[in-house]
C-alpha cells in the first residue's frame, strides 16, 4: 500500500492520506484528478472493481464528500478516493464509462443528495422515491422526524425510546447524552 | 480485462424500440407478482416471447435506514441494522459491529469471534436454502421449496435457542456477542446438520439431475467472465464464472484463517452453474460449522467492556468493512465525526449491482418465461438495494 | 433543491399515461387517454348482506373457511409467510392458501412496513380484489410505525388508508402468531363483523383524502376496479 501511494504521488497531486488499515487507505484528491486517477488505478495498477460510491454531508463546512472505493482483488487492497464538492452547487463528473455500475450509484446520489452527474444514464429518473417533494432526504438539513410527523398520521400512545430519559425517569440515574 | 465497459458504452447493438409500431408490448413484472424475488419490479418490453428490454424499478422497500442511523446513538443503531436485509440479517450486525470496533478501537474476545463466525455460517445456510427453494419454484418444482423451507425451519430453531429470535437475532453487537451457546446445542446442531445433508442429497437428485431443470438452466443467463469485474460482481455469481472470489479467503476476517475450506468454483457461468455453486457452498458451510463447533473455546468472556453507551463518542474517522455473505461482498462504510452519533453509514449490498446494472444487462434476449428464474439465479434481495 | 424541477416532477404525468394517438393494426388512428379509457372509474358501492339471518351466517362460515391470501410480500413479514405453506405450520388445513392475483384473493396480508411507493400499489391491488375482502396488518410497523416511527418514507397507521380487520403485533410475528391472527379473523368473519369492503365504500372520500395526502404523484383513477 505504501509503495502504491508513493507511486501515485509521483504522478498525481494527492491531498491528505489516511491509512485506515494495511489494506485500506483513503486519499483526498481534486475534482480534476479523479477521473485520470481512477483510470490509472484500473488500467495500470490492477484495481478491479468499484465497490461503492457514496457521499457524506459535511454541512458545517458546506461540503459534500464523495467517496469512490475501488478494490484490487489480486493484492486484496482497497483505496478510497475522496472528492470535496461545494454544497450549494453540487456537480461531479460521472464515471459510469469506467465502471457501468457507477450509473446506479450516481442515480441514487442525485436523488438522495441532489448531487448532479451530467451525462449519467437515466440520471433524472426517479430511483427509490416516488413523488418526492421535499429537499433530498439524505442531506443533513432534512429533518426526517419533523417530516414524518407532518406527513403521516401517528397513533397516539407511543412511549419514548430514549435510554437516557428512561434511566432518568424510571431508574433515577442522572446524566445521559441529551 | 476491463475493456468490456468501454465497448458497452460505445456500441449498443440493439435497434431502437418504437413502441407505437404495435410490434412490442410493455409488461410490468412486479411488484405484485409471484415470480419476483421480494418487492421490486421489472419493466419488460417484449416482442413475442422474447424480451428486448428490461428496466428494474426499486424503492418499494425504502425505509431510509441510512438517515435513521444518523439520528440514533451508536448503540441505538444496533437493533435496526439487522432489518436492512431480511433473509440474512446477521451480516448487517457483523459489518456494523466490526466497523464500530475498528473506529473505536475495541478488541473482541476470542470466544465471541468464534460465535460470530458460527452465526454467519448458519445464516449463510438459511439464505442458500431459501435460494434453492426459490430457484426450483421458478421452474415449477414446488416440492424443493417445501423441503428446503422445512430444514431452514430447523436451522431457525437453532437460532432461536441461541439468540431467542427466529429472524432478527440482534445477537452480534459492538464489542462481542450477547451470550455463549446453550447446553446441548452441539448435539442438536449436529442433528440439524445431518438432516440438512440428507435433504441436500434429495435436492441434488430431484433438482440437479432433473432433465427439465437442466434444459431450462444450462446456457441461460450466462455472465461473461470479463464482465465480472466491470460490473463488480462478487460472491457465487462470480465464482460460478470460474473466479475464486471469496472475501473469506481474500480478506480473512473473524476466525476464517484458522478454518480449512476452499472456495467453490463453477465454470459455465450459467444458471445451472450458479445453482450448483450455491449447493456445494452450502455443504462447505456445514463443514465449517462442524469445524467451528469442534474447535471453539468453551469458556471465557463473550463481551468486552464498552464505554457508557449513553456517553459513547467515537473520534472522527472513516472505514469500510466487508464480509462474504451468501450473495457476495457485503460491506459497511461508516463515517464518524467525534460525536455520539454516526455521521454516515452506507450499506453496500451485493444485490445493488447484481439486480440493477447486471440484471438489466442480462435480460435482453431472454425468453419471457426465464426472467423470473434469471432474477432468482442472481440471488438478489431487494431490501438491501434500497435500504 | 425545492425548485421548479421538483414541482414539475410532482405535477407531471408519466409518459405512458399521457393522451396520445395510437395506430391500430388495421391502420386506423385513434386517440387514447389511458386514465379514462383503460380504467372504469365507478365508485365502490356498499353491499349489505343480501339474505337475512341464518343464510348470511352460513355464507359467513363458508367465507371464513376459505381465506385466500394475495401473494404480495410488501415488507419483511413475507419471510414468515413461507413456513406457513410447509407441513410444519401448514396453514392449508385452515383453508388458507396463497393466490397470485388479486382477482382470486379475498385476504390482503400487509406484511410489514409500507413505503409510500408500495402503498400506491397496495391500494391498487386491494381495490382489484373481490368483495367481501379482508385486510390483516402484520407487524408493529403497520400499527404505529414500529422501528420506523421517524422514517420519512413509511406510513405509520395502516387503518388510515385501508380498512383493517386484524392487527398482528410483533417484529416480526412468528408463524404461530400469524395462525392465531387468522383464527381471530375467522371469528370476526363468522360474527358478521368483517365489513371492511363496505366500510371502505362508505368512507371512500375519507380514505381517498388520506391516501392522496401522502401519495404526491397520484396518477391513477380514484377507484381501480
Amino acid at each position: 500500500m505504501r509503495t502504491l501511494l508513493a507511486r501515485l504521488k509521483e504522478r498525481f497531486a494527492l491531498g491528505p492520506i489516511t491509512e485506515q488499515r494495511p489494506d485500506l487507505a483513503f486519499v483526498t484528491v481534486e475534482r480534476e484528478t479523479l477521473r485520470p486517477l481512477l483510470r490509472h488505478l484500473r488500467d495500470a495498477e490492477g484495481f478491479t472493481h468499484l465497490v461503492l460510491l457514496t457521499a457524506v454531508d459535511w454541512i458545517e463546512e458546506g461540503l459534500f464528500q464523495l467517496t469512490w472505493l475501488v478494490h484490487d482483488r489480486r493484492r486484496a487492497r482497497d483505496i478510497g478516493l475522496r472528492v470535496m464538492v461545494a454544497r450549494d452547487a453540487p456537480v461531479m463528473d460521472a464515471v459510469h464509462d469506467l465502471w457501468p455500475t457507477a450509473a446506479t450509484y450516481q442515480r441514487e446520489l442525485k436523488e438522495m443528495f441532489g448531487i448532479d452527474f451530467p451525462g449519467s444514464p437515466r440520471i433524472d429518473e426517479e430511483f427509490i422515491l416516488e413523488g418526492w417533494v421535499d429537499i433530498p432526504p439524505y442531506r443533513r438539513d432534512f429533518d426526517t422526524l419533523k417530516f414524518s410527523e407532518e406527513t403521516f398520521e401517528h397513533r397516539a400512545g407511543r412511549g419514548t425510546t430514549d435510554p437516557a430519559t428512561h434511566m432518568r425517569e424510571h431508574l433515577g440515574i442522572q446524566g445521559g447524552s441529551k | 480485462m476491463t475493456a468490456g465497459a468501454d465497448v458497452l458504452a460505445a456500441t449498443d447493438p440493439r435497434p431502437p424500440i418504437d413502441l407505437s409500431s404495435g410490434k412490442y408490448l410493455k409488461l410490468w413484472q412486479g411488484p405484485q407478482h409471484p415470480g419476483i424475488t421480494g418487492n421490486m419490479s421489472i419493466e419488460l418490453t417484449v416482442c413475442g416471447d422474447e424480451v428486448v428490454e428490461g428496466k428494474t424499478h426499486v424503492g418499494y422497500l425504502h425505509r431510509g435506514f441510512e438517515k435513521l442511523m444518523e439520528r440514533r446513538t451508536f448503540i441505538q443503531v444496533f437493533p435496526i441494522v439487522c432489518r436492512v436485509c431480511v433473509p440474512e440479517p446477521d451480516f448487517n450486525e457483523y459489518c456494523y459491529a466490526a466497523a464500530i470496533e475498528e473506529l473505536a478501537g475495541i478488541e473482541v474476545p476470542e470466544r465471541a469471534r468464534w460465535i460470530r463466525t458460527l452465526i454467519l455460517e448458519m445464516g449463510r445456510i438459511n439464505s442458500y436454502l431459501m435460494y434453492l427453494g426459490g430457484q426450483a419454484g421458478a421452474f415449477g418444482l414446488g416440492v424443493i421449496g417445501q423441503w428446503t423451507t422445512h430444514v431452514r425451519d430447523l436451522m431457525l430453531d437453532r437460532f432461536e435457542e441461541m439468540t431467542g429470535a427466529r429472524i432478527y437475532h440482534m445477537f452480534i453487537l459492538p464489542g462481542g456477542v450477547r451470550d455463549g451457546l446453550p447446553d446441548g446445542f452441539d448435539r442438536r446442531m449436529a442433528e440439524t446438520l445431518r438432516e440438512i445433508e440428507r435433504t441436500m442429497a434429495d435436492v441434488e437428485n430431484v433438482m440437479f439431475h432433473n432433465a427439465v431443470f437442466k434444459k431450462r438452466t444450462r446456457g441461460v443467463g450466462v455472465i461473461p467472465v470479463d464482465l465480472v469485474d466491470t460490473y463488480g460482481i462478487t460472491g457465487p455469481n462470480a465464482r460460478a464464472a470460474g473466479l475464486p472470489n471469496d472475501v473469506r479467503k481474500d480478506h480473512p476476517y473473524l476466525v476464517y484463517p484458522e478454518l480449512r475450506f476452499e472456495p467453490v468454483i463453477g465454470h459455465e457461468s450459467d444458471m445451472y452453474a450458479r445453482a450448483d455453486v450455491r449447493r456445494r457452498d452450502l455443504l462447505v458451510s456445514i463443514d465449517l460449522i462442524r469445524q467451528i463447533l469442534a474447535r471453539m473455546p468453551r469458556s471465557g468472556p463473550t463481551m468486552s467492556r464498552l464505554p457508557n453507551v449513553l456517553h459513547w463518542k467515537i473520534p472522527r474517522g472513516e472505514t469500510y468493512v466487508r464480509g462474504e455473505c451468501s450473495r457476495g461482498e457485503y460491506g459497511y462504510y461508516v463515517v464518524t465525526d467525534g460525536s455520539g452519533y454516526p455521521r454516515r453509514i452506507n450499506v453496500r449490498g451485493p444485490s445493488y449491482t447484481h439486480a440493477m446494472a447486471l440484471l438489466e444487462h442480462l435480460i435482453p434476449g431472454t425468453n419471457i418465461s426465464d426472467v423470473a428464474a434469471l432474477m432468482v439465479s442472481l440471488h438478489t434481495y431487494p431490501p438491501e438495494i434500497e435500504r | 433543491m425545492r425548485d421548479e424541477d421538483m414541482n414539475e416532477r410532482r405535477i407531471g404525468v408519466r409518459d405512458e399515461l399521457r393522451k396520445r394517438i395510437v395506430k391500430g393494426p388495421d391502420g386506423i388512428e385513434f386517440e387514447v387517454d389511458p386514465i379514462s379509457d383503460y380504467y372504469c372509474d365507478a365508485r365502490p358501492e356498499v353491499r349489505p348482506g343480501a339474505y337475512a339471518g341464518i343464510v348470511e351466517s352460513l355464507f359467513n362460515w363458508a367465507r371464513s373457511e376459505s381465506l385466500w391470501i394475495l401473494g404480495f410480500g410488501t415488507g419483511c413479514g413475507a419471510i414468515e409467510m413461507r413456513p406457513l405453506m410447509t407441513p410444519r405450520f401448514d396453514a392449508y388445513r385452515y383453508g388458507i392458501q396463497w393466490r397470485p392475483t388479486p382477482r382470486q384473493a379475498n385476504l390482503f396480508v400487509v406484511s410489514g412496513y409500507l413505503s409510500v411507493k408500495t402503498l400506491k400499489r397496495v391500494i391498487r391491488s386491494y381495490e382489484q380484489m373481490q368483495n367481501p375482502k379482508y385486510v390483516v396488518g402484520l407487524g408493529s410497523c403497520t400499527i404505529n410505525g414500529g422501528m420506523y416511527w421517524d422514517s420519512y418514507n413509511t406510513i405509520k397507521k395502516l387503518d388510515q388508508y385501508l380498512p383493517v380487520d386484524v392487527y398482528i403485533a410483533g417484529c416480526m410475528p412468528r408463524p404461530e402468531a400469524l395462525l392465531a391472527g387468522f383464527e381471530e379473523l375467522k371469528r370476526i368473519i363468522r360474527a358478521g363483523k368483517a365489513e371492511g369492503a363496505n366500510l371502505y365504500a362508505e368512507n371512500f372520500d375519507w380514505y381517498k383524502a388520506n391516501q392522496k395526502r401522502v401519495i404526491h404523484d397520484w396518477d391513477m383513477p380514484d377507484y381501480n376496479w
